[in-house]
């Protein structure tokens, strides 16, 4: 608690970094707007994602971080319209700015797309690099294959252009090309495939990229190498990174911006400076205290009470209220919504925000030294 | 006084062809006292979980010997290995698979209660599971008692195995990655519950993990060993050994672990490897198995002599060859708490002097 003193200092230090890269004004590369998706299940709907909305601004690195079940996975299949069948888009927008040799074309809502359009959209605007390495790849199919099968798909580049091309990125996410094209999956290690598939998702140069869970089950050494493979790539590419990640210190190390989501909302947007210096949703706050770090004196570290909400019956008022310091009456009975907090870049679902700021610290770090 | 757990230079091997064998875990010695917490940290395939389960007498060494409350658990039998796999639980890493899915909670917890306490009555059980929830925080435990696993939360489940790893009154635990499948944001309430029931019940705790920052939170007051390749590299009190690491392959893992603080995380250093390759653990480096790694290779010795773990006065004890000659005045010379006799063929620490 003692950190409540210092914060008006951080704050301001903050905000200027804050004016220093201020927003682009151009279009974002993808704004979604109030999706809703929801799968059926034998009890009822579970509702993974209720009323979501965000931009990716172009060239940016946007973090949606969560627990399992808040919704994050499903929020990146739905960006690529992969939903199983048993989920069902119930409402929004996903509205995708197009772009021809880098001038802005015209937008399109990705919910809508349909048959060419929508392959189109898949690959070569926005690809997707999933959760497990192992299983993304065809076993019996050699790397080279792979690579020629989505470029076949999409009328890219064939035969020596294609390996010409390959051998580029490969050279990108620092893989030996001669060893790795004429591999098959199973030969290499998993840090290796997870970097093959950074590469395979660059192929057709897409504006977006959507990295869910890039690091999760590698190890330390191997995660860090896909760390800074990542951050060099954004710093010699241009595309936007939008990666879901449970991992709290991996959005700290590579996001521009964080999302918090909890039980299928995004309860607090910012900067990721703001999101972990500053934050103001109880959530966020209590998470960020939640994870032990090598620097952190053990005293600082402290649980969220209970557990997080089933989501077919989720309860009334704002979904964080039984597990919520700060609970009043009216979170019991009516859930906020996302919306401005200290600045217009610093969105919070909160109706408390100003009482957990001043109340709650997010204070453990570098208070062990 | 002697340990309640000893390990002799252990040596596990196991068969992947037909001339073929991998050492998941070659010559450990290591020591946990009564009451103490040890974390051993390494990254997949260096052994941790194997070790775990020697001590848990489910895998049997191929060399070397281990020792409960003194005595050597190979030669013990009936009486004897039973107090002693009673004396020694594990907790499993995965809740949804450790838990019998058609058992209710109180089942699950009154079958090792019935197996070894056959005069209980029905009432005397059902007392007894009642108390085993409330130790873990599962409360009211009588809302639990009757629930299946499916109709729990995961870090509910693991809270269920928790309780029925204490069933039998063990005085040892291992827990492998206990808590690596639970919400981050649940993760330490478990973790403190584990923490009070050490402290209430005197338990020794071996807490498997990949995850050095949780480690050095569970072991605050404990130690941590570091393994690698199926060596134990380092080991030490926990705060010293993440706040002065001295195995280049300690340094390496603490500098390449991201923080949850922009500032802290993209100003660290990383310390970079002379390779990203990690060995096959069928064809181990000679001498040093991190020597092709490391950033801090100092040639001959390191590629041709096995470095052992050697004892500093202070208890930490690292096998390193350079960081051992920089604290040559500080070795302890006799056989230290789990330090390795020396006499083994490998053994090669009198040249290096």
């Amino acid at each position: 608690m003692n950190q409540v003193a210092q914060q008006p200092e951080t704050l301001q230090r903050q905000n200027q970094t804050l004016r220093a890269d201020a927003p682009s004004t151009a279009a974002p590369t993808l704004s979604v707007k109030g999706l809703t998706i929801s799968y059926q299940a034998k009890r009822g709907a579970v509702q993974a994602v209720r009323n979501v909305s965000f931009e990716v601004q172009r060239g940016e690195a946007l973090a949606l971080i969560g627990e399992s079940g808040s919704g994050k996975t499903t929020m990146g299949l739905g960006m690529v319209r992969l939903l199983p069948s048993t989920a069902t888009v119930s409402q929004g927008q996903m509205l995708y700015q197009r772009q021809l040799d880098g001038q802005d074309t015209n937008r399109v809502d990705v919910l809508q797309l349909k048959g060419r359009d929508l392959r189109q959209f898949r690959w070569k605007e926005c690809a997707m690099v999933f959760q497990a390495a192992l299983n993304a790849f065809n076993p019996v199919l050699r790397i080279s294959d792979q690579f020629g099968d989505t470029a076949r798909a999409h009328s890219y580049l064939q035969g020596k252009d294609l390996a010409e091309r390959a051998r580029q990125l490969f050279e990108l996410v620092r893989l030996d090309p001669e060893r790795v094209w004429r591999s098959y999956p199973h030969e290499l290690s998993g840090g290796m495939r997870q970097r093959v598939l950074i590469a395979l998702g660059l192929l057709l140069e897409p504006q977006l990229l959507i990295l869910d869970e890039p690091t999760t089950a590698l190890d330390i050494l191997t995660q860090r190498n896909i760390m800074d493979v990542l951050k060099e790539l954004r710093q010699r590419l241009d595309f936007s990174l939008l990666f879901i990640s449970h991992d709290l210190s991996l959005a700290a190390e590579l996001a521009d911006r964080v999302a918090t989501m909890y039980a299928g909302k995004l309860v607090e947007i910012s900067d990721v400076y703001t999101t972990f210096k500053n934050p103001v949703h109880p959530y966020t706050i209590g998470l960020i205290n939640a994870v032990p770090t090598l620097t952190a004196h053990r005293d600082h570290v402290a649980s969220i009470p209970g557990s997080p909400p089933d989501l077919i019956d989720l309860p009334r008022g704002c979904k964080f209220h039984p597990r919520c310091p700060l609970a009043t009456e009216r979170c019991r009975e009516e859930e906020p919504e996302l919306v401005p907090s200290t600045d217009d870049t610093h969105w919070v679902a909160c109706w408390n925000w100003e009482i957990a700021r001043s109340q709650l610290s997010a204070g453990q770090k570098g208070t062990s030294a | 006084m002697s340990a309640l757990i000893r390990l002799e230079h252990i040596t596990r091997r196991f068969q992947v062809k037909r001339q073929q064998f991998i050492k998941a875990v070659d010559d450990v010695s290591l020591e946990v006292q009564e009451g103490e917490i040890l974390c051993v940290v390494g990254e997949s395939g260096c052994g941790k979980t194997t070790t775990g389960k020697m001590i848990a007498g489910v895998l049997k060494p191929s060399e070397g010997k281990i020792f409960y409350q003194g005595e050597d658990i190979s030669t013990l039998k009936d009486e004897g290995w039973k107090k002693y796999r009673l004396g020694v639980q594990m907790i499993h890493q995965d809740p949804y698979a450790s838990l019998n899915p058609a058992h209710s909670v109180y089942r699950i917890l009154a079958a090792p209660l019935k197996r070894h306490w056959p005069t209980g009555s029905e009432t005397t059980l059902r007392n007894r599971a009642y108390e085993l929830l409330e130790m873990v925080d599962l409360t009211p435990a009588s809302d639990f008692l009757d629930k299946y696993p499916h109709q729990l939360s995961g870090g509910q489940r693991q809270r269920v195995a928790v309780a029925r790893s204490l069933t039998v009154n063990p005085s040892f635990i291992v827990a492998d990655e206990a808590v690596s499948m639970v919400d981050v944001s649940i993760r330490i309430s478990l973790l403190n519950t584990l923490l009070r029931l050490k402290q209430d019940m005197g338990l020794a705790v071996l807490f498997i993990t990949h995850d050095l920052a949780l480690a050095k939170y569970f072991a605050w007051e404990g130690r941590i060993g570091v393994m690698y390749l199926g060596r134990l590299v380092e080991i030490a009190p926990a705060r010293q050994l993440v706040e002065a690491p001295q195995h280049p392959y300690t340094k390496v893992l603490l500098s390449a672990i991201p923080e949850a603080d922009p500032d802290v995380t993209r100003t660290k250093e990383h310390i970079q490897l002379r390779s990203m390759d990690v060995p096959s653990l069928l064809r181990l480096p000679s001498g040093c198995a991190f020597h092709p790694r490391c950033p801090f290779f100092e040639g001959e010795i390191c590629e041709k002599v096995v470095p052992q773990l050697t004892f500093f006065r202070d208890g930490s004890a690292v096998a390193c060859h350079p960081a051992q000659r920089q604290r040559q005045a500080e070795i302890v010379t006799e056989a230290a708490p789990g330090a390795a006799a020396p006499g083994t063929a490998a053994s090669n620490t009198a040249e290096t002097d």
